[in-house]
C-alpha cells in the first residue's frame, strides 16, 4: 500500500513497447494516485508520449500490465480506456468550432427532451452549471472557434470532466495560454484534484512543474529513472535525471571560428504583435547563433518576423547595414533571408513533387528562359545539390515524399541554398529525424558558417545547439533573457567530449528554466 | 480573430450574413415584382409555377444541405433522379403503381449505398465517387430505357408524385414543406443532424468525441440518393414519363441553392431554411428572366452572374 493512504488511479507496470524492433519503452512503471498532479518529464523521446498512448489505449504494449481505478485493461482499445475514465486533453482537438461551446460538451451526450429532441437550452443550463461549480468563466453560446485558446483548454477539460473523467492526461497545456490563464488553469486543476480527479501532467516548463506537481515520474530513453515527490527533487536534480549522460552522438562535429567581422543582420528593440519583445541582436557573416527557450517564448516568431510572415511593429531591421522593412516573405527572399521552418511537411516542400522539383521551386527563374524551364539546367542543379548535401534518393525525379525525414529536411535545405542567401534562419532543423541525419545536418550548418553564411538555428534539442552554434541566445516570454557564448558553456574545452557536452547542455537547460523562474 | 470575436459578439446582429439569403430573396422579389408585374409575374398562377419548377431542386437541396454540412458532396443526384423516373416508370408498367413507388426508392438506396461504401469504406473522395456515379446513373438510365421516354399511365400516381393539386395549389408545394420541415428539424433538434454538423466542422474532433464519423457520411450519402430519386419520381409524375434526361445538371442549382442559403461548402454549417429559400430565389431568377424576354443562352449567363454575386456576399469571410 502506499503511505498517503490514497487510491491508486493509474498502476501501469513493467510496461515495454517496441515499434519494428526498436524498443521505446522497456520495464517503465508509472502510478498515479487519485487525488494528486502527478508530472511526467523528460526530454524528446524520452518514451512519454508512448507511455500516455499505451495509457489511452492508442497502443496496445508489447509487455506489462494496467490497472485504472483497479481494472485491469486488457482490449486496449481507446474505448476501453476512456469507459475506464481517462480522458485526454488534446490542444485544440475534442472541439468543433463550428459548434457552440454547450453544444462541444454534449457533443455525444447530448441532453434529450420530449419527443427525443436535442433540448440546447438545458444543456446551456447545465454549462453554465458546471462552468460555475468549477469556477471558470466560458461563455456556453459561443463558438468553440471564436474562443480564445485559455478559454478553449477550459473547455475541453470541463468536457472531460462532464463524461466523468477520473484521470486526466495534459501534454504541455499551458503552451498556447498567457500567465493569467495559467494561473486560472492551476486553479482549476487544484479543485479537480480536490474532487480526487487524479490529473497526469506532462511539461517542459519546470517552474511550473514546480508549482503544480504533487509528484514526479522521469523518464529518459525509454526508462524509468526516478518517481519522487517534488518536495525531494530540485530543479538541479531533475534536470541532472533528463539530461543523463548521453551526449547522444554530436560530438564529433568539427568546428572551427569561422566569425567575421561584418555584421549581416541586426535587429535593434524590434517587437512583433505580441512576440519578440524589444528584441536587439547581431548576427555575424560566419557565425552560428543559437536561439533557445521553451515552447512559446517566442522562438519561432523571431523566424516569423525575420521572413516576414509576421510584421514588426516597432524597431529597426538592419541588413548588412542597410535598414529594411520586411513585409512579405518576397522582400526577405530579394534581401538573401532563407527560413527553413518547423513544420517542413506543410511548409517546406511539396511532398508529392519530385525531389528535383523541389530543389527548383525558388529558382524557377533562374533556370528558365522566357517562361520555359530549361531542363538542362535543372537536372544541373538537382544533381548538385543532391551530390552536394549527400541527399540519398533513387533518383532526383522520386517523390520527396519517398524520402527519410533526414532527407527531406536536405531537400528543404537544397532548395534555400539555390537561392544563395546570406542569412538562414533555421527552425527546428533537425525535428523528428534519425541520429546520423542530424549530425550531417550540424555538419553542414557549419560549412555553410564556413563559407560566410549567417546562421540561425532555432531549436528545443540543446545538444543540438551546443554542437551548432557559436553563441546562444536564451528566450523567455518574448524577450531575450540570456545570452551565453560558447566559450562559458565549455569553459577551457577545446573539442566537445561526452562529458563537457552533458555538462554544457545541464548548464544551458538550468539557464532556460531559470530564466523562466525569474520573469 | 479573438478581436473579430469580441466585435461579433457586441453586435446586435451577430453575423448579418446569415440573413442575406432572405434580403436577397425579397431584394429580388420586389425587383421582379415592380419591373416585370405587368408581364404576370405576380399572377397566382405565375407564383406557383414557379413552386412546380423548384420544389425537386428544393426537395434535393434539403439532402444537400446534409451532405455539405458533414463535409462531403454529391454530384450524382441529376443523374440518380433520372434514373428513380425511369426504374419508377418501368416497375409501374410491370407491377403497378406500389411496385414502381418501391422501384424509384430502391434506386436511390442502391446508388446511395454504393456511394457510401466507396466513400467510406474505401476512402474514394465524395467529389470523384459521384462524379464516377453521375455516368454510370446516367448510362444505366438511357440503357434500360434505351434512351426512350417511358409512359406513365396511372392518373392516381401523376395526381400524387407532382402533377395534382388541391384547389389551386400544386402537392408539390406540400411535399416540399413537409420535407422541408422534417430536414429543418432533424438538422437542428435531434443528435443525428448534431452529429452532421460536427462531422463537418472537424471530423478530427468529431472523432476524438467518439463519433462514428465514416457512418455519419454513409447515412448523408445514403439521404441525398434517396431524395435525388424522390425528385425524380416527382419529375416522372409531373411530366407524366419516367425519361433519363430528368433532372439533369440538377446538381448544380441544387448545391447553388444550398450555397446561396448558407451552407458551407466546407462543413459544419448549414440551414435547411436557406436551402429551400435558396432553391425558390433561383427559380424567382430564371422565371423573372424568362419573362424578361431574355433568351436561354442570356439567361445561362444572368443566372451564373446573380449567382456569384450571391455567394460573394454572403461567403463567411472569417475562415
Amino acid at each position: 500500500m502506499d503511505g498517503a493512504g490514497l487510491q491508486l488511479a493509474v498502476r501501469m507496470t513493467g510496461v515495454s513497447k517496441s515499434f519494428g524492433g526498436v524498443q521505446a519503452l522497456g520495464d517503465v512503471s508509472l502510478a498515479v494516485r487519485a487525488g494528486e498532479i502527478h508530472a511526467l518529464l523528460g526530454g524528446n523521446g524520452a518514451g512519454k508520449s508512448t507511455i500516455l498512448k499505451i495509457l489511452r489505449g492508442v497502443h496496445a504494449p508489447t509487455s506489462g500490465s494496467i490497472e485504472v481505478l483497479g481494472k485491469t485493461l486488457d482490449a486496449h482499445t481507446t474505448d476501453e480506456s476512456k469507459r475506464a475514465g481517462i480522458a485526454m486533453i488534446f490542444q485544440e482537438m475534442s472541439l468543433v468550432p463550428t459548434l457552440t461551446v454547450a453544444q462541444n460538451i454534449f457533443l455525444n451526450q447530448e441532453i434529450k427532451g420530449p419527443f427525443g429532441f436535442i433540448d440546447d437550452r438545458e444543456a446551456v443550463r447545465r454549462a453554465r452549471e458546471l462552468f460555475k461549480s468549477l469556477d471558470v468563466d466560458v461563455d456556453p453560446h459561443a463558438l468553440a472557434g471564436d474562443l480564445g485558446a485559455g478559454q478553449r483548454q477550459l473547455t475541453e477539460i470541463v468536457k472531460a470532466i462532464s463524461q466523468n473523467a477520473r484521470v486526466l492526461v495534459l501534454d504541455e497545456p499551458s503552451t498556447a495560454l498567457s500567465a493569467h490563464d495559467v494561473d486560472r488553469l492551476f486553479a482549476f486543476l487544484r479543485r479537480l484534484k480536490d474532487d480526487g480527479v487524479a490529473i497526469i501532467y506532462v511539461s517542459h516548463r519546470m517552474d511550473e512543474i514546480m508549482r503544480i506537481a504533487d509528484r514526479a515520474t522521469i523518464l529518459r530513453d525509454g526508462r524509468h529513472i526516478i518517481t519522487a515527490p517534488l518536495s525531494e527533487l530540485t530543479l538541479t536534480s531533475i534536470i541532472q535525471h533528463i539530461v543523463g549522460r548521453d551526449s547522444k552522438g554530436l560530438t564529433g562535429i568539427t568546428r572551427t571560428n569561422t566569425r567575421q567581422e561584418q555584421v549581416l543582420l541586426e535587429l535593434t528593440n524590434v517587437s512583433g504583435a505580441a512576440k519578440p519583445r524589444n528584441l536587439s541582436l547581431q548576427l555575424h557573416a560566419g557565425e552560428v547563433l543559437g536561439i533557445a527557450g521553451l515552447l512559446g517564448s517566442g522562438r519561432s516568431a523571431i523566424a516569423r518576423l525575420l521572413f516576414g510572415i509576421d510584421k514588426v511593429v516597432s524597431g529597426e531591421v538592419r541588413v548588412a547595414g542597410a535598414l529594411v522593412a520586411l513585409n512579405s516573405p518576397k522582400d526577405a527572399i530579394a534581401l538573401g533571408i532563407a527560413l527553413i521552418p518547423e513544420d517542413r511537411l506543410r511548409q517546406g516542400v511539396i511532398i508529392e513533387h519530385s525531389v528535383s522539383d523541389n530543389l527548383a521551386l525558388s529558382v524557377f527563374e533562374r533556370i528558365s528562359s522566357g517562361g520555359w524551364i530549361s531542363a538542362r539546367k535543372q537536372s544541373d542543379l538537382a544533381g548538385d545539390k543532391i551530390g552536394g548535401l549527400k541527399i540519398k534518393t533513387a533518383s532526383p525525379s522520386a517523390a520527396v515524399r519517398t524520402l527519410s525525414g533526414g532527407n527531406q529536411q536536405k531537400v528543404v535545405l537544397g532548395k534555400w541554398l539555390a537561392s544563395d542567401p546570406r542569412i538562414i534562419v533555421l527552425d527546428e532543423p533537425t525535428a523528428g529525424i534519425d541520429i546520423g541525419s542530424k549530425s550531417e545536418i550540424i555538419q553542414l550548418i557549419r560549412t555553410l558558417a564556413e563559407q560566410g553564411k549567417g546562421i540561425i538555428v532555432i531549436s528545443s534539442e540543446l545538444n543540438e545547439l551546443l554542437a551548432a552554434c557559436d553563441r546562444i541566445l536564451v528566450m523567455s516570454d518574448g524577450r531575450l533573457a540570456k545570452e551565453i557564448p560558447r566559450e562559458a558553456l565549455f569553459p577551457g574545452v577545446a573539442a566537445a567530449s561526452d562529458e563537457s557536452m552533458q555538462q554544457a547542455e545541464h548548464m544551458l537547460q538550468e539557464a532556460i528554466q531559470e530564466v523562466r523562474i525569474h520573469v | 480573430m479573438s478581436d473579430t470575436a469580441a466585435r461579433l459578439q457586441r453586435s446586435p446582429f451577430g453575423d448579418w450574413r446569415q440573413y442575406i439569403i432572405y434580403l436577397g430573396f425579397l431584394g429580388v422579389f420586389v425587383l421582379f415584382a415592380v419591373t416585370l408585374g405587368h408581364k404576370g409575374f405576380l399572377d397566382t398562377n405565375n407564383l406557383l409555377n414557379i413552386v412546380r419548377q423548384t420544389a425537386m431542386i428544393a426537395i434535393m437541396a434539403v439532402a444537400m444541405t446534409y451532405v455539405l454540412a458533414a463535409g462531403e458532396i454529391d454530384l450524382s443526384i441529376g443523374a440518380v433522379a433520372g434514373l428513380a423516373s425511369v426504374a419508377a416508370a418501368m416497375g409501374m408498367d410491370f407491377g403497378g403503381l406500389p411496385f414502381g413507388v418501391l422501384c424509384g426508392l430502391a434506386t436511390g438506396l442502391l446508388v446511395g449505398t454504393i456511394n457510401g461504401l466507396l466513400t467510406t469504406r474505401l476512402g474514394i473522395p465524395s467529389f470523384l465517387t459521384t462524379l464516377a456515379m453521375m455516368g454510370v446513373a446516367k448510362g444505366t438510365a438511357m440503357w434500360v430505357s434505351g434512351t426512350k421516354a417511358i409512359p406513365i399511365l396511372s392518373s392516381a400516381y401523376a395526381y400524387m408524385f407532382g402533377g395534382g393539386n388541391v384547389g389551386p395549389v400544386p402537392l408539390l408545394l406540400f411535399w416540399m414543406l413537409a420535407i422541408g420541415a422534417i430536414g429543418h428539424i432533424v438538422l437542428r433538434k435531434t443528435t443525428f443532424g448534431r452529429w452532421v454538423l460536427a462531422t463537418g466542422g472537424s471530423e478530427t474532433a468529431a472523432r476524438y468525441s467518439g463519433l462514428k464519423t465514416g457512418n455519419i457520411k454513409f447515412q448523408v450519402l445514403i439521404i441525398s440518393s434517396m431524395a435525388a430519386a424522390f425528385a425524380g419520381m416527382l419529375y416522372a409524375g409531373r411530366f407524366q414519363t419516367g425519361r433519363f434526361q430528368l433532372g439533369e445538371g440538377d446538381e448544380l442549382s441544387v448545391i447553388a441553392a444550398a450555397v446561396l442559403g448558407g451552407t458551407s461548402l466546407f462543413g459544419g454549417k448549414g440551414t435547411v431554411i436557406g436551402s429551400i429559400i435558396g432553391a425558390l430565389m433561383i427559380g424567382l431568377i430564371n422565371n423573372g428572366l424568362i419573362l424578361a424576354g431574355l433568351e436561354f443562352s442570356q439567361q445561362l449567363i444572368a443566372r451564373g452572374g446573380i449567382i456569384i454575386l450571391a455567394v460573394a456576399i454572403s461567403q463567411n469571410r472569417r475562415t
